[in-house]
């Protein structure tokens, strides 16, 4: 077996999570060499889905021989995300899934709908996000003058051009904040919020007064808008059977365009010739014998958990995973939602953020939903206190995963140096779009041009295979 | 979504998943069956990722969704993905090489632990036409003594082992297609009529039809409402 590795490849990528798994296939689909590596036996990595029996044990939120997953019906039903986000309709990851031809293999839906609270405790009122100027009208989170501002900030920004001062309403967008676009609409401080953050779904209030970056709020709330526009009712939509789907659907379009796939393979050394990574010692193991092997690559890229010593700590995210069998209040009973809690209306600094998905995804047998609350921690104690206002909206919990905070890593170096390209961990945001930023930084560090998707697959030539 | 079709036969989809040692034929087969193609010496599969052949029944269209596993399997590293909804399979061995048959019975109770309980399986010994029963005339009682004959697993040997499993089975030659439209055939006639109604056909049940609605096709043509550059 070891000798259908070959001695080089061009990349190798360790770890199977999203990010690694689109470069895979777009490296491929290139006509790049690609081995690709994970020590765990499933795809995914840190953004796997799995069923209830492997979440106990990750969280070992059970006595000792119970097995207490055995309540909850067929184990295979459950595909729960642990890392939980939403895919923008009209976002970068659907133009990627799209000019891959990767939606060849997955299923979407919908979200159902998008919320966001005002207010805090039993007085909050949760309400739908008004996505265009018609249901600002009708919308409970505003009164009846703020609506009509509402409407006429809605249609601004649509005929907002950034290289037309026409229509920059006298403000210098060069720069004015977005405060002052706020403010030049008259927009009380609730309705800054919801736009702020369930429209253009920034985590925190820093690109209020941000000079110069009212242009990419305004690029933001145009994405929430063209989203919605889409297919409707909300601005997202999820993969049947989890988002685990994802890193398997671009591994397997690496796979078609060569890629070697290999699991259970635990990297024991990276091999270095000065300062630069040159290939890999790995063993394959659930194979009998142990396969032990080394090849050569002339870049190497990975996750953090590959590289222990060459990223930081940037934060610390919180997130519990809760079983419900009834769908989120005020929600009109959608299988699906996502809820923001803007942070100033609960006294934080950074959002919370609840995703619920239901039997209506085949992520859970029929009867439950899947609740995942997160938020960043900004405490060093006391997190469940953090979370409490997302858990507080969720009523009745059948059952609750909360671990230690999660770390978030970053590279310490871009790569040039040593050949080695290291994603970011997925943060806290509900949607993807951060993901493929990373996704088109680290190409750009390693490919040194920027990652044009549309069109990838045209004009490559795969029949008869030439490898 | 509805997918009537255009003629007055129901059609359905139906993904049929292939599996087997590597070098057995499992591309040469498909090969044969959707473009009655061969390639002597074909490199191992790149780029076939997914072909699709109609198969005309008496009473209904299948239309087959064939996924290859693009050497995923070759490292045990077969995602769930690919055998998710597929409801058929088919496992193929090199009739000249015993120890594919052994890989073949190990593909069958993945099959069996992972897919769908209500999966067709075919079990597919191909490479025929390197016996000397093979070539087209009549297979069955290729024995194996005789010169010439590369045969090493006996017919049956599979053919027991393939009823033990409430397998279909069949001896192909992807080289001069003997058997090769009969397995396909076979499998469309062995696919439960409930089953194809749940999936995708159009007599769906109410719920699932409540449901289908949500379902979006990011390659279809936008909505026409939805304005390029913004939508508010």
């Amino acid at each position: 077996m070891a000798d259908e590795i070959a001695k080089e490849y061009d990349v190798i990528v360790l770890g199977t999570g999203l990010t690694e798994c689109i470069l895979s296939g777009v490296l491929s689909v290139k006509g790049k060499k690609v081995l690709h590596i994970d020590r765990n036996d499933h795809y995914g990595g840190e953004a796997a889905s799995v069923n209830l029996e492997t979440l106990y044990k990750k969280y070992g939120n059970y006595a000792k021989g119970t097995e207490p997953w055995k309540q909850y019906g067929r184990l295979n039903d459950w595909n729960i995300d642990l890392v939980p986000k939403f895919l923008m309709s009209s976002g970068e990851l659907t133009n990627i899934l799209v000019s891959t031809d990767v939606t060849r293999y997955l299923e979407f839906k919908q979200v159902a709908g998008s919320y966001v609270q005002q207010g805090a405790g039993p007085k909050a009122t949760v309400a739908k996000v008004p996505s265009d100027a018609a249901e600002a009208l009708k919308s409970p989170l505003m009164g009846i003058f703020e609506k009509r501002r509402m409407k006429s900030f809605i249609e601004w920004v649509g005929q907002f051009d950034p290289k037309d001062p026409a229509t920059h309403k006298g403000l210098n967008m060069a720069t004015c904040t977005m405060k002052e676009v706020y403010d030049k609409f008259g927009l009380e401080a609730g309705t800054k919020d919801f736009i702020g953050h369930a429209m253009a779904l920034y985590q925190t209030d820093a690109y209020l007064e941000t000079p110069g970056a009212a242009p990419e709020a305004i690029e933001h709330i145009r994405l929430y808008g063209n989203s919605v526009a889409r297919y409707g009712k909300s601005p997202y939509i999820y993969p049947l059977y989890g988002l685990g789907e994802l890193p398997q659907g671009f591994a397997r379009l690496s796979a078609i365009y060569g890629g070697t796939y290999m699991l259970n393979t635990n990297v024991d050394e990276i091999v270095y010739e000065g300062d630069k990574a040159v290939g890999i010692k790995a063993t394959m193991t659930g194979v009998e014998p142990e396969m032990k092997f080394e090849t050569r690559a002339k870049m190497i890229l990975g996750d953090p958990s590959y590289f222990p010593s060459k990223v930081k700590v940037v934060g610390h995210v919180l997130r519990a995973i809760c079983i419900l069998k009834h769908p989120l209040a005020s929600t009109n009973d959608s299988d699906s939602a996502q809820l923001i809690i803007p942070q100033s209306q609960v006294g934080r600094k950074n959002d919370i953020y609840v995703a619920v998905v239901s039997s209506a995804h085949n992520v859970c047998p029929k009867g439950y939903w899947i609740a995942i609350v997160s938020t960043i921690a900004e405490t060093s104690a006391n997190h469940h206190l953090e979370l409490a206002p997302g858990i507080e909206r969720l009523g009745k919990i059948e059952e609750q995963f909360m671990g230690p905070p999660i770390p978030l890593y970053e590279p310490l170096e871009d790569g040039t140096k040593d050949n080695i390209f290291i994603s970011k961990s997925y943060d806290a945001s509900s949607h993807f779009e951060s993901t493929t930023d990373d996704v088109r930084d680290i190409y750009r560090r390693l490919a040194g041009e920027e990652l044009v998707v549309e069109g990838l697959r045209e004009g490559i030539q795969i029949e008869g295979g030439e490898n | 979504m509805a997918d009537a079709g255009t003629g007055p036969k129901p059609s359905s989809s139906v993904k049929l998943v292939l599996l087997g040692e590597a070098a057995v034929g499992k591309s040469s087969l498909v090969l044969r069956f959707v473009n009655n193609d061969f390639q002597e010496n074909k490199e191992p599969t790149i780029g076939a990722a997914f072909l699709t052949q109609k198969c005309n029944l008496p009473t209904r269209t299948i239309k087959f969704e064939i996924w290859d596993t693009a050497g995923q399997e070759r490292f045990a590293s077969l995602a769930p993905m690919y055998y998710r909804n597929a409801q058929a399979a088919l496992v193929v061995y090199d009739l000249t090489k015993p120890t594919s048959l052994i890989k073949a019975k190990h593909w069958v109770a993945e099959l069996q632990r992972q897919a769908s309980p209500g999966i067709v399986i075919a079990l597919v010994g191909n490479k025929l036409d390197l016996t000397n029963g093979g070539s087209g005339s009549e297979g069955e009682d290729a024995g194996g003594d005789v010169e010439n004959d590369a045969r090493k697993v006996s017919t049956e040997e599979a053919k027991t082992y393939a009823e033990e499993e409430g397998l279909l089975f069949f001896e192909t030659s992807a080289k001069t297609g003997y058997n090769v439209s009969e397995v396909f055939t076979a499998i469309a006639n062995a696919i439960p009529e409930t089953s194809l109604k749940t999936a995708r056909g159009p007599g769906a049940a109410h719920a699932a039809a409540r449901t289908e609605e949500q379902r979006v096709n990011l390659n279809g043509a936008r909505d026409p409402n939805a304005k390029e550059g913004c939508a508010c």
